[in-house]
């Protein structure tokens, strides 16, 4: 029994093993290959995703982090109202990644036209530097802009094996 | 879970001298356990090998790129590539340098085009089925109704009488069927032998995959092909086996062939290499698909948008896309998606193998270092021929190059190019030509004509008045005595290997350039755009030509790509360096030598914009002075607008 035990976990690891390399042969492509492998590992639809559907699982991971950014905006116009025009122009450049980039790349990447969803990718991590560059390093969301930067390299590479 | 007795060796069943009778059972039922345990072992080590096989098979399969170590470094080279030279890819390093600066309606709402095709909103992509029927220019377009950025895509319209002055039109198509549903994308128009139109198109039906629809006017007797039926045996193609289901779009004008049929090809790619997939029909609704391609290139990608058209060896005039003979080369033209280029080359078609032969197959279609339309922003263009004027129209889409937030707000994006005509260039036979068509001369106001000579080093104001919307005409002589030093002097260093890309821009003095305008500049030169030549001594003591855009300065925002763009200029003995601009708001396109090499970029200033917009001659070279003879005309607007029966009046011009 024990025996039986052992064989069929040898079996599962075998299977996982097999599962996780195609995540990790992917992230090796892009430039920075732990946040990449923790952002899909951790995702439930990462184990049976095509290259297609790992972008669209990093695109969700864009728009999630833009509204989680967001948050933080509008909560900062109470604690910081010395910084709210750097914060409109942050507002209003997140809130083109959540109705510009993020549908745009959507769309583009479940129809099979990928360089409509490089351009939105990208553009997510522009709006995100721009964002942080109102702050003329004094800013106070720094961590989250430069996750957006991250994250949207990490997707614009596997966008690109799709081209 | 099947019980160990059911996986009972064999031979303990059957062989009779293994002492299977009834008492020496318990013996037999000790030594089982082990045996049992190793078949299990063993089934289950097989099955676990079987599924990590079709696991890895299965998942991999669409990915086979990513375990491939030569197309990893394809695309690693690729990437490399476009990073290099194609700026309109932003780079990975994010930190943006300069001051951000915070768009306002004022500055924004300059940047829209006077005299270019563009929506009166939202967003535009790729040219669809141009052509002229009964008296107009008809121009059918990408377009997204709901947003300033690309999705939900349908067939916008409109016509003009001399493909300038455009009238808008209610959309052609839309997404209705569930061929298209999710979207009816680019196609191509061709005219039968009784001149009815048929049209082409791509759409990605309701499970996203890409098909080949068939859809002609409803009613033919109408001058303005208000409408358009599909037709209802549609798709008419769908993705053959071997090319992925979504990787097979943007179907070409037809050809007929010496056999009477007509054909077309298709744009797709088999791993790496862009491909163009030939079918041949006699009634649009049923095809023969050929086991051979019409032409292929290794490493090039996806090819969208291909094109494939005569040209006349001999008369810059254009030609149907059925001619054939021994007077005509023929071109293929590729949308690389891969690097945002179109690529074209020249070469010799073979009508009854159906085959594609390169003139120089070192710059094949897609190759980096290859032909382009342009050297700037430039995307999915498309021609048509033109039977009222007898020549081949080249459309391009000119996108944005600002952040989507812009966009958003602005509430627009892309335009079009001004449609060029296209030839051959019968004085180097290797390149075509291209130039804006003649009918945009219409837009001329008043006009100043110059003479000026310029030292090296100097910038000169030239007074025009606004310089938002201009035509520039300009002819450059460098002085025959410098150029003579410059020669003997063997000091002077050979610009070796001379890029626009990789030069760092206008402000880089060499021995004999750059010189030529700074546009849509300020006073102080803050912001500027130079349209400039650059000539270089070759190792062999012969001068090379350059035709550059400068787009570095042309903005102080920081939000915006602003490349170098450029490339090698034919000059050929006794001819003068001339070069035409065409300048409106945010777009400026330069053509050099007749239109040898051209450039389109679009500048987004910030105080380079209404009365503040001054035109600026500048010779930033060492050692030479050149002499510029050039005329500015004002443009006037194009006034495009949406049709009213005001306009069934409208003449049409020359």
């Amino acid at each position: 029994m024990k025996k039986m035990v052992v064989v069929m976990m040898i079996m599962m690891v075998m299977v996982m093993v097999s599962e996780a390399s195609m995540i990790e042969q992917t992230c090796k492509e892009t430039p920075d290959f732990n946040l990449c492998v923790s952002l899909l590992d951790s995702d439930p639809r990462g184990s049976s995703a095509d290259t297609s559907g790992l972008a669209l699982i990093l695109v969700d991971k864009i728009k999630g982090l833009a509204t989680k950014t967001l948050k933080e905006i509008n909560s900062l116009y109470k604690k910081r109202p010395e910084l709210k025009q750097a914060l409109d122009e942050c507002s209003r450049r997140y809130k083109t990644i959540l109705k510009a980039d993020v549908p745009e790349a959507i769309e583009a990447i479940s129809k099979g036209v990928p360089k409509f969803g490089e351009d939105g990718v990208i553009d997510a991590g522009v709006e995100a530097a721009v964002c942080e560059g109102e702050f003329k390093g004094k800013s106070p969301l720094t961590s989250l802009t430069k996750s957006m930067q991250k994250v949207s390299n990490v997707t614009r590479a596997i966008v690109r094996m799709l081209l | 879970m099947a019980s160990s007795e059911s996986l009972l060796p064999v031979s303990s069943q059957q062989d009779p001298l293994s002492g299977s009778r009834c008492d020496s059972i318990p013996e037999s039922r000790r030594r089982r356990p082990i045996k049992v345990h190793l078949a299990i072992y063993s089934g289950f080590l097989l099955i676990a090998l079987y599924v990590t096989l079709v696991i890895t098979h299965g998942g991999s399969a669409p990915k086979n790129d990513v375990n491939d170590d030569t197309t990893v470094e394809s695309r690693a080279r690729l990437a490399g590539v476009s990073e290099k030279s194609n700026d309109h890819i932003w780079n990975l390093s994010n930190d943006l340098k300069g001051e951000a600066f915070a768009w306002n309606n004022t500055v924004l709402s300059w940047q829209r085009t006077a005299f270019h095709f563009q929506p009166e909103k939202n967003w535009m992509n790729d040219p669809n089925g141009p052509l002229f029927y009964k008296g107009w220019y008809h121009f059918f377009y990408q377009y997204n109704p709901n947003a300033a950025v690309w999705g939900d895509i349908v067939w916008g319209h409109a016509v003009s009488k001399d493909l300038i002055h455009w009238l808008y039109l209610p959309f052609a198509m839309v997404p209705d069927q569930w061929y298209d549903a999710n979207g009816v994308w680019t196609g191509s128009a061709t005219f039968l032998d009784d001149g009815s139109i048929v049209m082409l198109y791509t759409g990605s039906t309701d499970k996203f995959v890409q098909v080949q629809n068939l859809a002609y006017p409803e009613d033919p007797k109408d001058p303005l092909l208000l409408k358009w039926t599909k037709f209802s045996g549609n798709p008419v193609l769908v993705p053959p086996p071997g090319i992925g289901a979504k990787d097979f779009r943007d179907p070409t004008t037809a050809w007929k062939t010496s056999d009477g049929k007509w054909r077309i090809i298709i744009g797709s790619k088999i791993n790496r290499t862009g491909i163009s997939l030939i079918y041949d029909t006699t009634d649009f609704k049923t095809y023969e698909k050929h086991e051979t391609l019409l032409h292929q290139v290794p490493n090039t990608g996806m090819w969208e948008c291909v094109d494939f058209y005569p040209v006349s060896k001999t008369k810059d005039k254009g030609l149907d896309t059925s001619v054939n003979g021994p007077d005509v080369k023929h071109i293929i033209k590729a949308s690389m998606d891969d690097t945002r280029i179109d690529h074209y080359a020249i070469g010799t078609y073979y009508d009854s193998n159906a085959t594609w032969v390169p003139d120089n197959p070192s710059i094949d279609v897609g190759i980096s270092t290859g032909l382009r339309y342009d050297y700037g922003k430039f995307y999915a263009s498309k021609t048509f021929y033109d039977q009222h004027k007898g020549r081949r129209i080249l459309w391009g889409w000119i996108g944005e190059s600002d952040s989507e937030a812009a966009d958003v707000q602005k509430d627009w994006s892309s335009v079009q190019g001004i449609p060029r005509t296209v030839a051959l260039d019968t004085k180097t036979g290797k390149n075509l030509v291209q130039w804006p068509v003649k009918e945009i001369e219409s837009l001329r106001l008043r006009s100043k004509k110059f003479h000026m000579k310029v030292e090296p080093g100097t910038v000169v104001p030239v007074d025009v008045g606004p310089t938002a919307q201009l035509d520039i005409e300009a002819e450059f002589k460098i002085k025959k005595e410098d150029l003579e030093v410059v020669f003997a002097d063997d000091s002077v260093e050979d610009d070796k290997e001379f890029s626009c890309e990789t030069s760092g821009g206008a402000t880089v003095r060499g021995a004999l350039g750059p010189f030529g305008f700074s546009v849509l500049a300020d006073q102080s030169l803050s912001e500027q755009t130079q349209v400039y030549f650059y000539v270089t001594k070759g190792k062999d003591s012969k001068l090379k030509t350059f035709f550059c855009t400068d787009t570095s300065r042309s903005t102080m925002a920081n939000d915006v790509v602003k490349p170098v763009y450029g490339s090698f200029v034919p000059v050929l003995k006794g001819e003068k360096l001339t070069m035409r601009i065409l300048v409106d708001h945010s777009i400026i396109e330069g053509f050099g030598q007749g239109g040898r090499t051209c450039i389109t970029s679009r500048v987004y200033p910030t105080k380079a914009i209404y009365g503040a917009t001054r035109l600026f001659l500048f010779n930033n070279a060492n050692d030479a002075a050149i002499t510029a003879s050039f005329k500015v005309w004002q443009m006037n607007s194009a006034f495009i607008h949406p049709f009213s029966a005001d306009d069934l009046g409208v003449p049409s011009s020359t």
